[in-house]
């Protein structure tokens, strides 16, 4: 093993299923309450895909690949800011109006 | 930026996705845990326009798709989430397509070399194939959620089946197959085809598997195209060899696939046969039979009495409620009960909704407290020593027939409403659920109905409640 490079597919696959593990074991403790803000902010997660398409739309000169890229990003970055915004908006219903009684109703 | 700086960075934001997952466990970390995620995301972006030749062309996109989003998400309506969702998924989707897209036409922007080594087309197919289905079946989705199948036919919420249904995926999956193969051998300069082949043939697939599902299931399908478009971000994260990619793409993969199970488990049918479809294509074939059994009806008078004299209610609010737009006036009465020294609380089933934990939204935007608002398996048992359940708008998630043998909904996880002393029921009509199930429930010798628009009874109540 020594010497020898580890092909970037194996870590990339390292990497993989080390993170399903974490999001596995991480969304059990989402309260259900919780889940449809789950469902938007994950959304607005799965659009760090932006990464990728503003790497597409900036290689230099103007090209096929950059107009698509530049296209993928303007797609994407209507959830990375949406996405974000409406589970804000959700989350600050779920704000405590009243401060008494407290963590008797919610379990977890 | 040296390559190590920016994959620190991308570490970084990695954990921040992570602990915006993690403050969901509790309303009163979740705010938090939304800002850990914005600026996990705000990291990733600058720290990928500062390592790029051009930035304009990324930051006037940005500009555009931003205030779209910030438009779609200040006018958005609670009720209208589960649309709203399946319609971003939809661009996270497409959005892989046109990355994978881009690739190809030019593989030197991301540091892979010209002829695109095996492995890297190995992920772009599998990209661009999860992107695509992700993308035309939330189209799909999208259209049954937001109700349009009257004006265009492949929307609609009654499921689609035809025969050969079955057979024509499979043999379409096997051609998919084997365009990859073909993409993956390609001479260079020979990829397109195969490519944009493949890529049409996910379209129409993923339009294939979405038509044949009723709408009573829309959240497991809405859950399981979370999932897709988390799966699409991590493959384009492999061709990329980019990590922070792989990572969020899990978590929401997962994270999909998990609400996917839950909502399965909360109906009761296997992953198999919502993906075959076809549930809910006999709706209303066992209606007849009803009508004939004698119902006894109150009216909102009668209602404000019994809840007025009651100790413990519990409230079983249904999808219907929320279509009634009586949220508002439900929160209103639980109020003056509360008032009144009576002990009120929510009961919610898993699928009360369109989508995953879409009623306690619902309820959070009536600013209904959210400790009065409980999941079922943690009220369940005190239906029992409950003076009145009172139902809103909801009759599968309640119908007792879940427990007989035989009955077609058996082993349904149900709210045991049926155990309360007096059993108080608003509905429109007599017409049965998604199911099409009669639900003996109403013919109860303790139950009540109030027959009516949910809104208007209620409001009614409200007024004859002292």
């Amino acid at each position: 093993m020594h010497g020898v490079v580890v092909d970037p597919i194996i870590t990339n696959l390292t990497v993989f299923v080390l993170a399903i593990f974490v999001g596995y074991h991480v969304v059990w403790t989402v309260t259900p309450a919780l889940h449809t803000p789950l469902m938007s902010v994950t959304n607005a997660i799965s659009s760090v895909i932006v990464v990728g398409a503003i790497l597409a739309s900036g290689p230099g000169p103007i090209n096929r690949g950059s107009l698509l890229g530049a296209l993928a990003v303007a797609l994407v970055a209507i959830n990375t800011f949406g996405g974000f915004m409406v589970t804000e908006r959700m989350l600050e219903m779920f704000k405590k109006k009243e401060p008494a009684r407290k963590e008797d109703g919610v379990k977890k | 930026m040296s390559a190590n700086a920016i994959a620190l960075w991308y570490l970084l934001a990695s954990v921040l996705f992570i602990l915006a997952l993690k403050g969901l466990s509790h309303p009163l970390t979740a705010r938090r845990g939304n800002r850990f995620g914005i600026f996990g995301m705000a990291i990733a972006v600058v720290v990928t326009l500062a390592v790029t030749n051009r930035v304009e062309l990324a930051i006037g996109a940005l500009a555009i798709g931003g205030i779209v989003g910030y438009v779609v998400a200040k006018r958005v309506e609670m009720t209208q989430m589960p649309e709203l969702v399946a319609g971003m998924h939809s661009l996270v989707g497409l959005a892989a397509v046109l990355i994978a897209m881009a690739v190809v036409s030019n593989p030197a922007a991301f540091g892979i070399p010209a002829p695109i080594p095996t492995a890297n087309r190995v992920e772009l197919f599998l990209g661009t194939f999860v992107g695509m289905m992700t993308f035309s079946g939330s189209i799909i989705a999208f259209g049954k959620l937001a109700g349009l199948g009257k004006q265009f036919r492949l929307f609609s919420s009654a499921p689609i089946v035809f025969t050969g249904q079955q057979p024509l995926n499979l043999v379409m999956a096997l051609a998919m197959a084997a365009l990859g193969v073909g993409f993956v051998i390609a001479a260079p300069g020979a990829e397109w085809t195969p490519f944009l082949l493949m890529t049409l043939l996910a379209f129409v697939l993923g339009i294939l598997i979405i038509i044949p599902i009723g709408g009573a299931d829309m959240p497991v399908v809405i859950s399981m195209l979370n999932s897709y478009s988390g799966w699409a971000a991590s493959g384009i994260g492999f061709s990329l060899n980019n990590p922070l990619l792989i990572v969020a793409g899990s978590l929401v993969g997962s994270s999909g696939a998990i609400l996917s199970y839950i909502m399965c488990k909360a109906m009761n049918r296997s992953f198999f046969s919502v993906i075959l479809g076809g549930f809910g294509a006999a709706e209303g074939a066992a209606t007849g039979t009803a009508e004939q059994k004698a119902v006894r009806s109150g009216s909102p008078d009668d209602v404000a009495f019994l809840l007025g004299n009651a100790e413990s209610v519990i409230i079983v609010p249904g999808y219907g409620l929320a279509v009634a737009r009586a949220q508002h006036a439900v929160k209103e009465m639980a109020q003056k009960l509360i008032a009144k020294g009576v002990t009120v609380r929510y009961a919610i089933h898993p699928v009360a909704g369109r989508m995953p934990g879409h009623m306690n939204v619902l309820l959070a935007e009536a600013e209904v407290p959210y400790d009065q608002v409980f999941e079922m398996e943690d009220i369940n048992s005190d239906f029992g020593i409950s003076d009145i359940a009172f139902v809103l708008g909801a009759n599968d998630v309640v119908n007792p027939l879940a427990e007989e043998k035989g009955s077609p909904i058996y082993g349904m996880p149900i709210l045991e409403a049926h155990k309360a002393r007096t059993v108080l029921v608003n509905k429109r009509s007599m017409a049965s659920g998604y199911a099409g199930i009669d639900n003996p429930l109403f013919y109860m010798d303790k139950t009540m109905m109030v027959f009516g628009d949910a809104k208007k009874v209620v409001e009614d109540i409200v007024k004859a409640i002292e």
